[in-house]
Protein backbone atom coordinates (compact mmCIF):
# COMPACT_ATOMS: atom_id res chain seq x y z
CA UNK A 1 0.00 0.00 0.00
CA UNK A 2 1.55 3.30 -1.09
CA UNK A 3 1.31 5.58 1.91
CA UNK A 4 2.22 8.64 -0.21
CA UNK A 5 -0.91 8.47 -2.28
CA UNK A 6 -3.35 7.88 0.54
CA UNK A 7 -6.19 10.30 0.98
CA UNK A 8 -8.94 9.85 3.56
CA UNK A 9 -11.28 8.32 0.98
CA UNK A 10 -8.63 5.97 -0.40
CA UNK A 11 -7.59 4.73 3.05
CA UNK A 12 -11.16 4.30 4.21
CA UNK A 13 -12.20 2.54 1.00
CA UNK A 14 -9.25 0.15 1.26
CA UNK A 15 -10.31 -0.83 4.78
CA UNK A 16 -13.99 -0.98 3.86
CA UNK A 17 -13.31 -3.28 0.91
CA UNK A 18 -10.98 -5.50 2.89
CA UNK A 19 -7.95 -4.65 0.75
CA UNK A 20 -6.05 -3.94 3.94
CA UNK A 21 -7.06 -4.10 7.57
CA UNK A 22 -7.04 -0.89 9.59
CA UNK A 23 -4.63 -2.61 11.95
CA UNK A 24 -2.20 -3.40 9.10
CA UNK A 25 -2.56 0.16 7.81
CA UNK A 26 -1.73 1.60 11.23
CA UNK A 27 1.24 -0.77 11.47
CA UNK A 28 2.46 0.37 8.05
CA UNK A 29 2.42 3.97 9.26
CA UNK A 30 4.22 3.00 12.47
CA UNK A 31 6.90 1.29 10.39
CA UNK A 32 7.30 4.47 8.32
CA UNK A 33 7.52 6.52 11.52
CA UNK A 34 10.16 4.20 12.95
CA UNK A 35 12.17 4.45 9.77
CA UNK A 36 11.86 8.13 8.89
CA UNK A 37 10.96 10.05 12.02
CA UNK A 38 14.43 9.90 13.64
CA UNK A 39 15.53 12.36 10.91
CA UNK A 40 12.40 14.49 11.06
CA UNK A 41 11.33 14.58 14.71
CA UNK A 42 7.59 14.98 14.10
CA UNK A 43 6.30 12.64 16.82
CA UNK A 44 6.78 13.05 20.57
CA UNK A 45 4.59 10.18 21.78
CA UNK A 46 3.14 7.16 19.97
CA UNK A 47 -0.24 5.85 21.11
CA UNK A 48 -0.07 2.31 19.75
CA UNK A 49 -2.55 0.71 22.16
CA UNK A 50 -5.19 3.32 21.51
CA UNK A 51 -4.56 3.20 17.77
CA UNK A 52 -4.88 -0.57 17.56
CA UNK A 53 -8.08 -0.62 19.62
CA UNK A 54 -9.73 1.85 17.25
CA UNK A 55 -8.30 0.11 14.20
CA UNK A 56 -9.68 -3.27 15.36
CA UNK A 57 -13.05 -1.67 15.94
CA UNK A 58 -13.06 -0.44 12.34
CA UNK A 59 -11.95 -3.86 11.06
CA UNK A 60 -14.84 -5.50 12.89
CA UNK A 61 -17.31 -3.11 11.24
CA UNK A 62 -15.79 -3.66 7.80
CA UNK A 63 -15.80 -7.46 8.24
CA UNK A 64 -19.53 -7.29 9.00
CA UNK A 65 -20.04 -5.31 5.82
CA UNK A 66 -21.19 -2.26 7.76
CA UNK A 67 -20.48 1.21 6.40
CA UNK A 68 -17.45 2.81 8.03
CA UNK A 69 -17.77 6.32 9.47
CA UNK A 70 -16.19 9.18 7.42
CA UNK A 71 -12.64 8.70 8.81
CA UNK A 72 -12.95 4.97 9.44
CA UNK A 73 -9.51 3.40 9.76
CA UNK A 74 -7.69 6.57 8.73
CA UNK A 75 -4.38 7.12 10.60
CA UNK A 76 -4.12 10.62 12.07
CA UNK A 77 -1.73 12.58 14.28
CA UNK A 78 -2.59 15.17 16.93
CA UNK A 79 -0.55 18.24 17.85
CA UNK A 80 0.68 17.87 21.41
CA UNK A 81 -1.22 20.97 22.58
CA UNK A 82 -4.47 18.99 22.42
CA UNK A 83 -5.18 16.77 25.41
CA UNK A 84 -5.70 13.05 24.89
CA UNK A 85 -7.04 11.02 27.78
CA UNK A 86 -4.41 8.62 29.11
CA UNK A 87 -1.80 9.68 26.54
CA UNK A 88 1.04 11.93 27.65
CA UNK A 89 0.46 15.50 26.47
CA UNK A 90 3.33 17.97 26.84
CA UNK A 91 2.45 21.07 24.78
CA UNK A 92 6.09 20.80 23.66
CA UNK A 93 7.17 21.82 27.16
CA UNK A 94 9.12 20.42 30.10
CA UNK A 95 6.41 22.00 32.24
CA UNK A 96 4.11 19.14 31.17
CA UNK A 97 6.74 16.50 30.55
CA UNK A 98 4.90 13.85 32.53
CA UNK A 99 1.32 15.11 32.23
CA UNK A 100 -1.32 12.46 31.50
CA UNK A 101 -4.64 14.22 30.78
CA UNK A 102 -7.85 12.81 32.28
CA UNK A 103 -9.96 13.95 29.32
CA UNK A 104 -9.99 14.33 25.54
CA UNK A 105 -9.97 17.47 23.45
CA UNK A 106 -13.36 17.81 21.70
CA UNK A 107 -11.77 17.92 18.24
CA UNK A 108 -9.90 14.69 18.99
CA UNK A 109 -13.04 13.04 20.37
CA UNK A 110 -14.94 14.01 17.23
CA UNK A 111 -12.43 12.63 14.75
CA UNK A 112 -12.10 9.44 16.77
CA UNK A 113 -15.88 9.10 16.85
CA UNK A 114 -15.63 9.37 13.05
CA UNK A 115 -13.32 6.34 13.04
CA UNK A 116 -9.89 7.96 12.94
CA UNK A 117 -6.94 5.99 14.29
CA UNK A 118 -4.82 8.28 16.49
CA UNK A 119 -1.20 7.27 15.89
CA UNK A 120 0.37 9.68 18.34
CA UNK A 121 1.16 13.21 19.51
CA UNK A 122 3.00 15.62 17.32
CA UNK A 123 5.89 17.91 18.13
CA UNK A 124 5.32 21.65 18.29
CA UNK A 125 6.81 24.87 19.56
CA UNK A 126 6.40 25.10 23.34
CA UNK A 127 2.83 26.11 24.23
CA UNK A 128 2.35 26.85 20.52
CA UNK A 129 4.70 29.85 20.74
CA UNK A 130 6.93 29.97 17.71
CA UNK A 131 7.15 29.98 13.93
CA UNK A 132 9.77 27.30 13.33
CA UNK A 133 9.27 24.42 15.82
CA UNK A 134 12.72 25.28 17.21
CA UNK A 135 11.15 26.19 20.56
CA UNK A 136 10.09 22.64 21.38
CA UNK A 137 11.64 21.63 24.70
CA UNK A 138 12.22 18.13 23.31
CA UNK A 139 13.73 18.38 19.85
CA UNK A 140 13.30 20.51 16.74
CA UNK A 141 11.38 19.27 13.74
CA UNK A 142 13.16 19.05 10.37
CA UNK A 143 11.34 19.96 7.18
CA UNK A 144 10.82 16.71 5.22
CA UNK A 145 11.43 18.61 1.99
CA UNK A 146 14.88 19.75 3.19
CA UNK A 147 16.09 18.38 6.49
CA UNK A 148 18.40 21.36 7.11
CA UNK A 149 15.40 23.65 7.25
CA UNK A 150 12.54 24.34 9.61
CA UNK A 151 9.05 22.96 8.92
CA UNK A 152 7.52 26.19 10.21
CA UNK A 153 5.63 26.50 13.45
CA UNK A 154 4.19 26.18 15.84
CA UNK A 155 2.46 23.11 14.32
CA UNK A 156 5.71 21.92 12.71
CA UNK A 157 5.23 18.27 13.63
CA UNK A 158 1.65 18.24 12.27
CA UNK A 159 2.74 19.68 8.93
CA UNK A 160 5.82 17.47 8.64
CA UNK A 161 3.91 14.28 9.46
CA UNK A 162 1.52 14.82 6.54
CA UNK A 163 4.32 15.91 4.20
CA UNK A 164 6.38 12.83 5.11
CA UNK A 165 3.47 10.35 4.89
CA UNK A 166 3.58 9.59 8.60
CA UNK A 167 -0.17 10.33 8.92
CA UNK A 168 -2.94 10.83 6.36
CA UNK A 169 -4.20 13.98 8.09
CA UNK A 170 -3.27 15.74 11.31
CA UNK A 171 -4.75 18.31 13.66
CA UNK A 172 -2.85 21.46 14.51
CA UNK A 173 -3.59 24.79 16.14
CA UNK A 174 -3.25 28.33 14.78
CA UNK A 175 -2.94 31.42 16.97
CA UNK A 176 -0.92 33.67 14.66
CA UNK A 177 -0.41 31.43 11.63
CA UNK A 178 0.69 28.19 13.23
CA UNK A 179 -1.26 25.98 10.82
CA UNK A 180 -1.00 28.00 7.63
CA UNK A 181 2.70 28.89 7.78
CA UNK A 182 4.00 25.34 8.39
CA UNK A 183 1.59 24.07 5.72
CA UNK A 184 3.19 26.56 3.35
CA UNK A 185 6.76 25.58 4.36
CA UNK A 186 6.09 21.83 4.05
CA UNK A 187 4.01 21.88 0.87
CA UNK A 188 0.71 20.64 2.31
CA UNK A 189 -2.77 22.05 2.86
CA UNK A 190 -3.48 23.75 6.19
CA UNK A 191 -6.76 25.36 7.27
CA UNK A 192 -7.51 27.80 10.06
CA UNK A 193 -11.30 27.92 10.46
CA UNK A 194 -13.32 30.95 11.58
CA UNK A 195 -12.94 31.72 15.29
CA UNK A 196 -15.75 29.86 17.03
CA UNK A 197 -16.19 27.30 14.21
CA UNK A 198 -14.32 24.55 16.04
CA UNK A 199 -14.34 24.02 19.80
CA UNK A 200 -11.20 24.91 21.74
CA UNK A 201 -12.14 22.60 24.61
CA UNK A 202 -9.08 20.49 25.34
CA UNK A 203 -6.73 22.77 23.41
CA UNK A 204 -4.13 23.86 25.95
CA UNK A 205 -4.72 27.60 25.86
CA UNK A 206 -2.13 30.05 24.55
CA UNK A 207 -4.29 33.08 23.65
CA UNK A 208 -7.97 32.35 24.11
CA UNK A 209 -9.29 34.93 21.66
CA UNK A 210 -6.80 33.95 18.93
CA UNK A 211 -6.43 30.15 19.26
CA UNK A 212 -8.00 27.90 16.62
CA UNK A 213 -7.95 24.13 15.96
CA UNK A 214 -7.67 23.05 12.32
CA UNK A 215 -6.56 20.31 9.92
CA UNK A 216 -3.48 19.56 7.83
CA UNK A 217 -3.96 17.36 4.77
CA UNK A 218 -2.50 16.56 1.37
CA UNK A 219 -5.65 17.67 -0.44
CA UNK A 220 -8.28 20.36 -0.01
CA UNK A 221 -10.98 17.68 0.07
CA UNK A 222 -9.34 15.94 3.02
CA UNK A 223 -9.09 19.24 4.89
CA UNK A 224 -12.81 19.76 4.20
CA UNK A 225 -13.69 16.28 5.48
CA UNK A 226 -11.82 16.87 8.73
CA UNK A 227 -13.34 20.34 9.13
CA UNK A 228 -16.85 18.93 8.72
CA UNK A 229 -16.07 16.35 11.38
CA UNK A 230 -14.69 18.72 14.01
CA UNK A 231 -16.77 21.85 13.39
CA UNK A 232 -19.88 22.82 15.30
CA UNK A 233 -21.13 24.09 18.60
CA UNK A 234 -19.68 22.56 21.77
CA UNK A 235 -21.30 23.39 25.11
CA UNK A 236 -17.87 22.95 26.70
CA UNK A 237 -16.55 26.01 24.77
CA UNK A 238 -18.82 28.98 25.13
CA UNK A 239 -16.97 30.85 22.37
CA UNK A 240 -17.95 28.15 19.87
CA UNK A 241 -21.02 29.21 17.92
CA UNK A 242 -24.07 27.40 16.66
CA UNK A 243 -23.81 28.77 13.13
CA UNK A 244 -24.84 25.72 11.04
CA UNK A 245 -22.06 23.62 9.51
CA UNK A 246 -22.56 23.56 5.71
CA UNK A 247 -21.89 20.59 3.45
CA UNK A 248 -18.35 21.61 2.59
CA UNK A 249 -17.85 18.68 0.22
CA UNK A 250 -20.71 19.82 -2.01
CA UNK A 251 -19.10 23.26 -2.25
CA UNK A 252 -15.76 21.84 -3.39
CA UNK A 253 -17.12 20.66 -6.71
CA UNK A 254 -18.48 24.07 -7.66
CA UNK A 255 -16.36 25.94 -10.23
CA UNK A 256 -14.67 29.13 -9.12
CA UNK A 257 -15.78 31.07 -12.20
CA UNK A 258 -17.63 34.24 -11.32
CA UNK A 259 -16.12 34.60 -7.87
CA UNK A 260 -14.46 37.92 -7.06
CA UNK A 261 -10.93 37.45 -5.74
CA UNK A 262 -9.26 40.32 -3.91
CA UNK A 263 -5.55 41.02 -4.05
CA UNK A 264 -4.30 43.35 -1.31
CA UNK A 265 -1.30 45.54 -2.05
CA UNK A 266 -0.34 45.59 1.62
CA UNK A 267 0.49 41.87 1.37
CA UNK A 268 2.80 42.33 -1.62
CA UNK A 269 5.23 44.88 -0.22
CA UNK A 270 8.74 44.96 1.17
CA UNK A 271 10.23 41.79 2.52
CA UNK A 272 8.33 39.49 0.17
CA UNK A 273 10.79 37.10 -1.48
CA UNK A 274 10.73 37.53 -5.30
CA UNK A 275 10.15 33.82 -5.94
CA UNK A 276 7.18 33.82 -3.56
CA UNK A 277 5.83 36.96 -5.23
CA UNK A 278 6.13 35.30 -8.63
CA UNK A 279 4.45 32.07 -7.51
CA UNK A 280 1.53 33.95 -5.99
CA UNK A 281 1.18 36.12 -9.10
CA UNK A 282 1.03 32.93 -11.20
CA UNK A 283 -1.62 31.52 -8.91
CA UNK A 284 -3.70 34.68 -9.31
CA UNK A 285 -3.28 34.30 -13.10
CA UNK A 286 -4.55 30.72 -12.83
CA UNK A 287 -7.61 31.89 -10.90
CA UNK A 288 -8.26 34.58 -13.51
CA UNK A 289 -8.10 31.92 -16.24
CA UNK A 290 -10.68 29.90 -14.30
CA UNK A 291 -13.07 32.81 -14.67
CA UNK A 292 -12.50 34.62 -11.38
CA UNK A 293 -12.62 38.41 -11.39
CA UNK A 294 -9.45 39.78 -9.82
CA UNK A 295 -10.09 42.94 -7.80
CA UNK A 296 -7.57 45.24 -6.11
CA UNK A 297 -8.47 45.72 -2.46
CA UNK A 298 -6.83 47.54 0.38
CA UNK A 299 -6.41 46.39 3.98
CA UNK A 300 -4.87 49.64 5.20
CA UNK A 301 -4.09 48.67 8.80
CA UNK A 302 -2.11 45.53 7.91
CA UNK A 303 1.23 46.97 9.07
CA UNK A 304 -0.16 47.31 12.60
CA UNK A 305 -1.21 43.68 12.86
CA UNK A 306 2.05 42.27 14.22
CA UNK A 307 2.41 44.81 17.03
CA UNK A 308 -1.28 44.42 17.95
CA UNK A 309 -0.95 40.64 17.84
CA UNK A 310 2.12 40.55 20.06
CA UNK A 311 0.30 42.58 22.70
CA UNK A 312 -2.99 40.68 22.65
CA UNK A 313 -1.43 37.22 22.32
CA UNK A 314 1.21 37.69 24.99
CA UNK A 315 -1.23 39.38 27.39
CA UNK A 316 -3.65 36.48 27.08
CA UNK A 317 -0.80 33.98 27.33
CA UNK A 318 0.47 35.54 30.53
CA UNK A 319 -2.94 34.91 32.03
CA UNK A 320 -3.42 31.41 30.58
CA UNK A 321 0.01 30.21 31.62
CA UNK A 322 -0.42 31.41 35.21
CA UNK A 323 -1.96 28.02 35.99
CA UNK A 324 1.39 26.26 35.58
CA UNK A 325 2.66 26.52 39.12
CA UNK A 326 3.80 23.06 40.16
CA UNK A 327 0.81 22.48 42.44
CA UNK A 328 -1.66 20.18 40.70
CA UNK A 329 0.15 18.70 37.69
CA UNK A 330 3.31 18.97 35.65
CA UNK A 331 6.81 19.95 36.65
CA UNK A 332 7.66 21.07 40.17
CA UNK A 333 11.05 22.52 41.13
CA UNK A 334 12.61 20.24 43.70
CA UNK A 335 14.57 22.60 45.92
CA UNK A 336 11.94 25.10 47.04
CA UNK A 337 11.47 25.70 50.75
CA UNK A 338 8.45 27.97 50.48
CA UNK A 339 5.41 28.04 48.23
CA UNK A 340 6.54 31.27 46.63
CA UNK A 341 9.96 29.82 45.82
CA UNK A 342 8.24 26.77 44.37
CA UNK A 343 6.08 28.87 42.04
CA UNK A 344 8.97 30.99 40.83
CA UNK A 345 11.50 28.24 40.33
CA UNK A 346 9.00 25.81 38.83
CA UNK A 347 8.08 28.39 36.25
CA UNK A 348 11.60 29.58 35.52
CA UNK A 349 12.86 25.99 35.14
CA UNK A 350 9.79 24.50 33.46
CA UNK A 351 9.30 27.14 30.77
CA UNK A 352 11.65 27.78 27.86
CA UNK A 353 13.09 31.17 26.89
CA UNK A 354 10.47 32.16 24.32
CA UNK A 355 7.60 31.30 26.66
CA UNK A 356 9.13 33.37 29.44
CA UNK A 357 9.75 36.26 27.08
CA UNK A 358 6.08 36.26 26.07
CA UNK A 359 4.81 35.93 29.63
CA UNK A 360 6.97 38.91 30.63
CA UNK A 361 5.80 41.00 27.67
CA UNK A 362 2.18 40.14 28.30
CA UNK A 363 2.38 40.83 32.01
CA UNK A 364 4.03 44.19 31.31
CA UNK A 365 1.30 45.10 28.81
CA UNK A 366 -1.40 44.35 31.36
CA UNK A 367 0.28 45.86 34.40
CA UNK A 368 -1.02 48.93 36.19
CA UNK A 369 -0.11 52.05 34.28
CA UNK A 370 0.39 50.25 30.98
CA UNK A 371 -2.93 48.47 30.38
CA UNK A 372 -4.51 51.37 28.45
CA UNK A 373 -1.41 52.15 26.43
CA UNK A 374 -0.87 48.58 25.34
CA UNK A 375 -3.64 46.01 25.76
CA UNK A 376 -6.59 48.34 25.33
CA UNK A 377 -4.89 50.05 22.41
CA UNK A 378 -4.18 46.72 20.72
CA UNK A 379 -7.80 45.63 21.12
CA UNK A 380 -8.95 48.79 19.39
CA UNK A 381 -6.47 48.24 16.56
CA UNK A 382 -7.99 44.78 16.31
CA UNK A 383 -11.34 46.42 15.54
CA UNK A 384 -9.72 48.49 12.79
CA UNK A 385 -8.21 45.35 11.23
CA UNK A 386 -11.56 43.57 11.37
CA UNK A 387 -13.26 46.53 9.70
CA UNK A 388 -10.63 46.44 6.93
CA UNK A 389 -11.67 42.85 6.15
CA UNK A 390 -15.38 43.59 6.38
CA UNK A 391 -15.04 46.51 3.96
CA UNK A 392 -13.00 44.41 1.52
CA UNK A 393 -15.46 41.52 1.73
CA UNK A 394 -18.27 43.82 0.60
CA UNK A 395 -16.44 43.91 -2.75
CA UNK A 396 -14.90 40.44 -3.03
CA UNK A 397 -15.69 36.85 -2.02
CA UNK A 398 -12.16 35.90 -0.98
CA UNK A 399 -8.72 37.49 -0.70
CA UNK A 400 -5.52 35.76 -1.82
CA UNK A 401 -2.10 36.52 -0.41
CA UNK A 402 1.23 34.77 0.05
CA UNK A 403 1.09 32.67 3.24
CA UNK A 404 4.60 33.65 4.27
CA UNK A 405 7.12 36.20 2.96
CA UNK A 406 9.67 33.45 2.33
CA UNK A 407 9.96 29.71 1.93
CA UNK A 408 11.39 27.61 4.77
CA UNK A 409 14.52 29.07 6.36
CA UNK A 410 17.43 27.13 7.78
CA UNK A 411 17.37 25.80 11.34
CA UNK A 412 19.10 28.34 13.59
CA UNK A 413 18.70 31.26 11.17
CA UNK A 414 16.34 33.34 13.32
CA UNK A 415 17.02 31.76 16.70
CA UNK A 416 18.78 34.81 18.17
CA UNK A 417 16.38 37.45 16.94
CA UNK A 418 12.88 37.12 18.40
CA UNK A 419 11.60 40.15 16.51
CA UNK A 420 12.77 38.75 13.14
CA UNK A 421 10.93 35.54 13.94
CA UNK A 422 7.77 37.48 14.82
CA UNK A 423 7.85 39.33 11.49
CA UNK A 424 7.60 36.00 9.65
CA UNK A 425 3.93 35.93 10.71
CA UNK A 426 3.12 39.13 8.90
CA UNK A 427 0.56 37.67 6.47
CA UNK A 428 -1.13 35.30 8.86
CA UNK A 429 -1.80 37.16 12.13
CA UNK A 430 -4.48 39.39 10.62
CA UNK A 431 -6.83 36.42 10.22
CA UNK A 432 -6.42 35.49 13.88
CA UNK A 433 -7.09 39.04 15.06
CA UNK A 434 -10.19 39.37 12.86
CA UNK A 435 -11.32 35.76 13.29
CA UNK A 436 -11.74 35.16 9.55
CA UNK A 437 -10.94 31.74 8.06
CA UNK A 438 -7.83 31.10 5.99
CA UNK A 439 -6.36 28.17 4.09
CA UNK A 440 -2.86 27.68 2.72
CA UNK A 441 -2.43 25.55 -0.40
CA UNK A 442 0.82 24.71 -2.21
CA UNK A 443 1.38 26.98 -5.23
CA UNK A 444 4.83 26.15 -6.48
CA UNK A 445 8.43 25.86 -5.41
CA UNK A 446 11.52 28.02 -5.22
CA UNK A 447 14.55 27.24 -7.36
CA UNK A 448 15.83 25.25 -4.36
CA UNK A 449 12.64 23.15 -4.54
CA UNK A 450 11.19 24.59 -1.38
CA UNK A 451 7.38 24.74 -1.19
CA UNK A 452 5.53 28.05 -1.50
CA UNK A 453 2.05 28.57 -0.08
CA UNK A 454 -0.92 30.54 -1.34
CA UNK A 455 -3.22 31.82 1.36
CA UNK A 456 -6.94 32.27 0.70
CA UNK A 457 -8.87 34.30 3.27
CA UNK A 458 -12.66 34.41 3.51
CA UNK A 459 -15.56 35.97 5.33
CA UNK A 460 -16.50 34.83 8.80
CA UNK A 461 -18.07 31.34 8.60
CA UNK A 462 -17.55 31.22 4.84
CA UNK A 463 -15.07 28.31 4.80
CA UNK A 464 -17.20 26.99 1.94
CA UNK A 465 -15.98 29.72 -0.43
CA UNK A 466 -12.30 29.47 0.48
CA UNK A 467 -12.46 25.68 0.12
CA UNK A 468 -14.15 26.13 -3.23
CA UNK A 469 -11.44 28.52 -4.48
CA UNK A 470 -8.71 26.29 -3.04
CA UNK A 471 -10.13 23.15 -4.68
CA UNK A 472 -10.55 24.87 -8.04
CA UNK A 473 -6.98 26.15 -7.86
CA UNK A 474 -5.74 22.69 -6.82
CA UNK A 475 -7.43 21.08 -9.84
CA UNK A 476 -6.07 23.70 -12.23
CA UNK A 477 -2.55 23.58 -10.78
CA UNK A 478 -2.48 19.78 -11.10
CA UNK A 479 -3.31 20.11 -14.80
CA UNK A 480 -0.42 22.52 -15.29
CA UNK A 481 2.14 20.05 -13.92
CA UNK B 1 5.16 58.05 23.87
CA UNK B 2 8.40 56.10 24.14
CA UNK B 3 8.53 53.69 27.07
CA UNK B 4 11.84 52.33 28.16
CA UNK B 5 12.00 49.20 30.27
CA UNK B 6 14.56 49.30 33.10
CA UNK B 7 16.14 46.57 35.20
CA UNK B 8 13.75 47.57 37.96
CA UNK B 9 10.81 47.04 35.57
CA UNK B 10 12.12 43.61 34.63
CA UNK B 11 12.38 42.69 38.30
CA UNK B 12 8.87 43.99 38.98
CA UNK B 13 7.30 42.19 36.01
CA UNK B 14 9.17 38.96 36.86
CA UNK B 15 7.69 39.30 40.32
CA UNK B 16 4.16 39.71 38.91
CA UNK B 17 4.74 36.76 36.55
CA UNK B 18 6.05 34.53 39.33
CA UNK B 19 9.27 33.92 37.44
CA UNK B 20 12.61 33.70 39.24
CA UNK B 21 14.88 34.82 36.41
CA UNK B 22 18.51 33.83 36.68
CA UNK B 23 21.32 36.39 36.46
CA UNK B 24 21.98 35.28 32.87
CA UNK B 25 18.34 35.68 31.92
CA UNK B 26 17.80 39.19 33.24
CA UNK B 27 19.99 41.19 30.83
CA UNK B 28 18.74 39.19 27.86
CA UNK B 29 15.15 39.81 28.91
CA UNK B 30 15.85 43.53 29.32
CA UNK B 31 17.24 43.70 25.81
CA UNK B 32 14.48 41.66 24.20
CA UNK B 33 11.63 43.49 25.91
CA UNK B 34 13.01 46.87 24.89
CA UNK B 35 13.52 45.79 21.30
CA UNK B 36 10.01 44.37 21.02
CA UNK B 37 8.30 47.26 22.80
CA UNK B 38 10.07 49.77 20.61
CA UNK B 39 8.59 48.01 17.58
CA UNK B 40 5.16 47.88 19.20
CA UNK B 41 5.25 51.64 19.83
CA UNK B 42 4.10 52.23 16.25
CA UNK B 43 0.54 51.44 17.36
CA UNK B 44 0.51 55.02 18.66
CA UNK B 45 0.50 56.26 15.07
CA UNK B 46 -3.17 55.28 15.01
CA UNK B 47 -5.93 57.43 16.46
CA UNK B 48 -8.21 54.99 18.24
CA UNK B 49 -10.01 57.44 20.52
CA UNK B 50 -13.41 56.69 19.00
CA UNK B 51 -12.85 53.00 18.23
CA UNK B 52 -14.50 50.33 20.37
CA UNK B 53 -12.39 47.38 21.42
CA UNK B 54 -12.66 43.80 20.15
CA UNK B 55 -12.18 41.26 22.93
CA UNK B 56 -13.01 38.21 20.83
CA UNK B 57 -14.38 37.58 17.37
CA UNK B 58 -17.30 35.19 17.79
CA UNK B 59 -19.63 37.10 20.11
CA UNK B 60 -21.43 38.73 17.21
CA UNK B 61 -22.25 35.33 15.73
CA UNK B 62 -23.97 33.81 18.73
CA UNK B 63 -27.71 33.39 19.29
CA UNK B 64 -29.46 36.30 17.57
CA UNK B 65 -32.20 36.41 20.20
CA UNK B 66 -29.94 37.57 23.00
CA UNK B 67 -27.74 40.61 23.60
CA UNK B 68 -24.04 41.05 24.29
CA UNK B 69 -22.30 38.03 25.75
CA UNK B 70 -25.72 36.43 26.21
CA UNK B 71 -25.50 35.73 22.49
CA UNK B 72 -23.04 33.00 23.28
CA UNK B 73 -25.42 30.22 24.32
CA UNK B 74 -24.59 28.36 27.49
CA UNK B 75 -22.27 31.13 28.60
CA UNK B 76 -24.11 30.46 31.82
CA UNK B 77 -26.05 27.41 32.95
CA UNK B 78 -28.59 26.60 35.65
CA UNK B 79 -27.07 26.33 39.09
CA UNK B 80 -27.56 22.60 39.57
CA UNK B 81 -25.12 19.92 40.70
CA UNK B 82 -23.24 18.35 37.76
CA UNK B 83 -25.21 20.77 35.58
CA UNK B 84 -22.98 20.58 32.54
CA UNK B 85 -20.76 17.64 33.29
CA UNK B 86 -19.59 15.51 36.16
CA UNK B 87 -16.79 16.70 38.39
CA UNK B 88 -13.47 14.95 38.11
CA UNK B 89 -13.24 12.14 40.71
CA UNK B 90 -10.67 12.80 43.41
CA UNK B 91 -8.28 10.04 42.39
CA UNK B 92 -8.13 11.35 38.82
CA UNK B 93 -7.74 14.92 40.02
CA UNK B 94 -4.72 13.88 42.10
CA UNK B 95 -3.25 11.52 39.50
CA UNK B 96 -0.76 14.07 38.10
CA UNK B 97 0.07 15.72 41.41
CA UNK B 98 3.79 16.27 42.01
CA UNK B 99 3.05 16.02 45.73
CA UNK B 100 0.01 14.54 47.40
CA UNK B 101 -1.06 12.66 50.51
CA UNK B 102 -3.89 10.94 48.69
CA UNK B 103 -6.43 13.54 49.73
CA UNK B 104 -4.78 16.91 49.24
CA UNK B 105 -2.20 18.44 46.93
CA UNK B 106 0.88 18.88 49.12
CA UNK B 107 3.11 21.93 48.68
CA UNK B 108 5.97 23.59 50.61
CA UNK B 109 5.09 25.88 53.51
CA UNK B 110 2.83 28.77 52.63
CA UNK B 111 3.92 31.24 55.33
CA UNK B 112 7.38 32.51 54.50
CA UNK B 113 8.57 34.30 57.58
Amino acid sequence: MKLESLTIDAARAAVQEGKITAVALAEAFYAKIENDDPQIGAYLTLSKDRALVKASEMDTLAAKGEKLPPLGGVPVGIKDVMVTRGIRTTAGSKMLGNYIPPYDCTAVARIEAAGAVVLGKLNCDEFAMGSSNENSAWKPVHNPRDLSRVPGGSSGGSAAAVAADMAVVTLGSDTGGSIRQPASFCGVVGLKPTYGRVSRYGLIAFASSLDHVGPFAKTVKDAAIVLKTIAGRDPMDSTSTDVPVPDYLAELEKPAAGLKIGVAQEYLGEGLHPEVRAAVANAVETLAKLGCEIVDVSLPHTEYAIPAYYIVATAEASSNLARFDGVRYGYRAGDAKTLSEMYRRTRDQGFGAEVKRRIMLGTYALSAGYYDAYYLKAQKVRTLLTRDFEAAFKRVDAIVTPTSPTAAFKLGDKADDPLAMYLADIYTVTANLAGVPGISVPCGETKQKLPIGLQILGKHFDEATILRVAAAYERAAAKLE
Amino acid sequence: MHMRVTEKDVAHVADLSNLELTSEERPRMLRDLNSILEYIDRLNELDTAKVELTAQASGRFGAPSAEGSGRLDDASRDDVLEGLRESLPQDQALANAPGSDGTFFRVPRVIER
